[in-house]
């Protein structure tokens, strides 16, 4: 991951004109962009290829009901943390400390004290700490004039650390019963898991938000060109505060997920999220240098990646196989992208 | 009266002969043992009274999981214990650099032996040098040094026997059961440790012929990655008999995975000993029905034979005069029936 170092550079008010010409709001003059986008469309053939190939190799178990929840389960965390990441990325930046943080949010949300307030004491100290630490990021980056990813490896490290402190290395159980039920089948809403509500939920507010709003217009602007927008009349480093408080917002629902399912918090929770969430968002069709964003893209980018690991598991693959046919299915799937007519990912 | 000396004469002889023999015979017979245990005596080892004031330096990783936590507070909780032992303790690290220094500075100090339990064992076979030629003595803990002169004593688990143990116990419970089903979740693949677990289990395994193992997925140690591979493991064995996690912690995420798609159709046998593995096993209520042990009192026993090294003493139980120079641990199943003696060792 070398390339969000070429990101930071997108910073420099003297990014190049024609760059700028050529990412110019394409999000802002195509607002449907995301579902009849070449990208998305070429994306969902990749996903298509993966479920027959999961509906070959595992027929007996692939096909199933309960198969299909489980994706969409443990999509739904890292999926959470990947919609607050398009924004970031949309608008020219990077965020190295979503894992960090959902890592400090989880581990904040389960001390015993925490524990003692219930289930909306977990809640609101999950939630609190991911936008806190979305604020510090925030901050750092569009007041201390910080490059995003130097300010977020800070964080990253301090927030990991933070998460080591609290924890003191130790697995923290939660043991608050209406935390835990919301994982369990009895809840399940017409056979759907609450958290891949949530993850719903969040996929199209974050939809709306970047294709429907002024909001979502003016971080296109942001990433496209940051001294355009900020003749055009845009406040550019409100703006980069409040997408870095946004990713931190999603960092901290993702963290309450993650306590659900895995019933503790952990300070190793999260591990390596950023390198997960960034690699699917490119995959998906956001351009990593700014200026072009799609949540659509992203939610498909997070599937490919949790049914691939799920076809392995059902089929019982080794470890070292599983890598190395990972990476050949990224290089597979972004070649794929690049034969269509505007795709640069 | 000539014949009374001859006959007296031949008499003394006999009789002193017989006399010197049989005082002979029963010095032979009585000596023996009484040599025995005087060499037994004769072996100074190390007990609770104090001794000669002893430095230990104690170089660790960061304690950033459980057992490593477990690993620090028994080291320090069994220097407190002796007033003759000194714990000069260093802030644990995973950087090799970092930690290469710290062992550096405890040689500078001129501590009397060292423990070191390496972030790396190849990278800090060196280090482990210079104290030996320093003069000091290296008991090295649990993760071992490239080359033997780093050390002057292992004490370690053993990853192998865990797996043979866990093998045994699901062999043994599930007898007589035809094609009978086992699943494994590993842990972190690229560690050797996991590959001599696994090698275990699957040797252990061989001896019953019903059995087969129909999956392995490896985790990585957390909760998180436990909870996911288990996930994926239950969808893809809808039925199966007995299961083997390689670690506690992230047997945390496992159970509740299993708890989640409400499977409680096999037996599950854990490792290492955290805490919550056992009381879930005194609770008896889940499926968690043994967990076979990697023992973090190690650490506790690496200051028991770095202080009997410094004293110069040996250990006690054992006829010898120095402390062993390897000492591999055992990894003991437990169960419902043994989990009371066990549960202080449990780690959190």
């Amino acid at each position: 991951m070398t390339q969000p170092a070429a990101s930071a550079h997108e910073d420099a008010p003297t990014s190049t004109a024609k760059a700028a010409a050529d990412k110019e709001g394409s999000g802002v003059r195509r607002p449907l962009a995301g579902w009849g986008d070449v990208r998305t469309l070429s994306l969902l053939g990749v996903l298509a290829v993966l479920v027959a190939v999961g509906g070959i190799t595992a027929p007996d178990e692939f096909l199933k009901t309960s198969n299909l929840q489980l994706i969409l389960t443990q999509a739904s965390v890292i999926g959470v943390v990947t919609v607050g990441m398009t924004f970031v990325i949309t608008s020219g930046g990077i965020d190295l400390s979503v894992g960090a943080m959902v890592a400090l949010a989880s581990v904040w949300a389960t001390t015993v004290a925490t524990q003692d307030f219930g289930f909306a004491g977990i809640l609101f100290t999950a939630v609190v700490v991911g936008v806190g630490c979305g604020l510090v990021n925030g901050l750092l980056i569009a007041y201390g004039r910080m490059v995003p990813f130097i300010a977020t490896l800070a964080m990253l490290a301090s927030a990991r650390g933070l998460a080591l402190q609290i924890t003191g290395g130790t697995t923290q159980i939660v043991t608050v019963g209406s935390v835990l039920d919301l994982g369990a089948r009895d809840s399940y809403v017409l056979g759907i898991p609450p958290l891949v509500l949530i993850f719903a939920a969040v996929t199209v507010i974050g939809w709306l938000l970047l294709n429907r709003t002024t909001f979502g217009r003016r971080t296109v602007a942001v990433g496209g060109n940051a001294e355009a927008a900020r003749l055009a009349g845009i406040d550019v480093r409100r703006q980069r505060l409040y997408l870095y408080l946004l990713s931190g917002l999603c960092c901290g629902i993702a963290a309450f997920m993650l306590i659900v399912l895995a019933g503790s918090g952990q300070n190793t929770n999260g591990n390596l999220y950023e390198l997960d969430a960034i690699a699917a968002a490119i995959i998906g069709g956001t351009l990593l240098s700014g200026g072009r964003g799609t949540i659509v893209g992203s939610v498909l980018g997070v599937l490919v990646f949790t049914t691939i690991t799920n076809i392995f598991a059902l089929n019982n693959l080794e470890t070292a196989v599983q890598q190395i046919a990972k990476g050949a299915i990224i290089v597979a799937a972004v070649l794929v992208q690049r034969r269509s007519p505007h795709g640069d990912a | 009266m000539p014949r009374t000396p001859a006959t007296s004469r031949r008499a003394l002889l006999f009789g002193t002969a017989a006399v010197s023999a049989g005082a002979l015979l029963t010095a032979c017979t009585s000596n023996e043992p009484k040599n025995k245990e005087a060499a037994a005596d004769n072996a100074p080892v190390a007990d609770d009274k104090p001794g000669k004031a002893v430095t230990i330096g104690f170089a660790g990783p960061q304690a950033d999981h459980g057992w490593l936590n477990a690993i620090n507070d028994n080291a320090k909780s069994r220097a407190e214990k002796y007033s003759d032992v000194t714990l000069e303790i260093t802030e644990g690290s995973n950087d090799i650099a970092q930690q290469i220094g710290q062992v550096q500075t405890l040689i500078n100090k001129k501590v009397d032996v060292l423990v070191i339990l390496p972030a790396d064992g190849k990278a800090l076979t060196q280090v482990g040098l210079q104290a030996m030629r320093a003069g000091i003595p290296v008991v090295n803990l649990d993760r071992v040094f490239a080359s033997p002169q780093a050390y002057r004593c292992w004490i370690g688990g053993d990853n192998y026997g865990m797996g043979l143990n866990a093998g045994h116990y699901i062999g043994e419970q599930l007898k007589g059961r035809k094609n009978a089903k086992v699943v494994e979740l590993a842990g972190l693949d690229n560690l050797e440790l996991t590959q001599q677990r696994t090698k275990g289990f699957d040797d252990a395994l061989k001896n019953y012929p019903n059995i087969r193992k129909v999956a392995r997925q490896a985790a990585d140690f957390t909760v998180e990655s436990g909870q996911a591979k288990m996930a994926q493991l239950l969808q893809a064995q809808p039925q199966f008999d007995a299961l083997w996690n390689h670690d506690d912690d992230q047997g945390v995420g496992a159970l509740r995975a299993i708890d989640q798609a409400g499977r409680d159709d096999f037996l599950m046998v854990g490792g290492a000993g955290a805490k919550s593995a056992m009381d879930a096993i005194k609770a008896g209520k889940g499926v968690l029905k043994a967990t076979v042990l990697y023992p973090p009192t190690m650490a506790a026993s690496a200051i028991d034979l770095a202080r009997a090294l410094a004293q110069g003493k040996g250990v006690g139980g054992l006829a010898e005069f120095e402390i062993p120079s390897s000492v591999t641990l055992y990894s003991a199943v437990v169960t419902k029936d043994n989990v009371d003696q066990y549960l202080s060792t449990g780690f959190i």
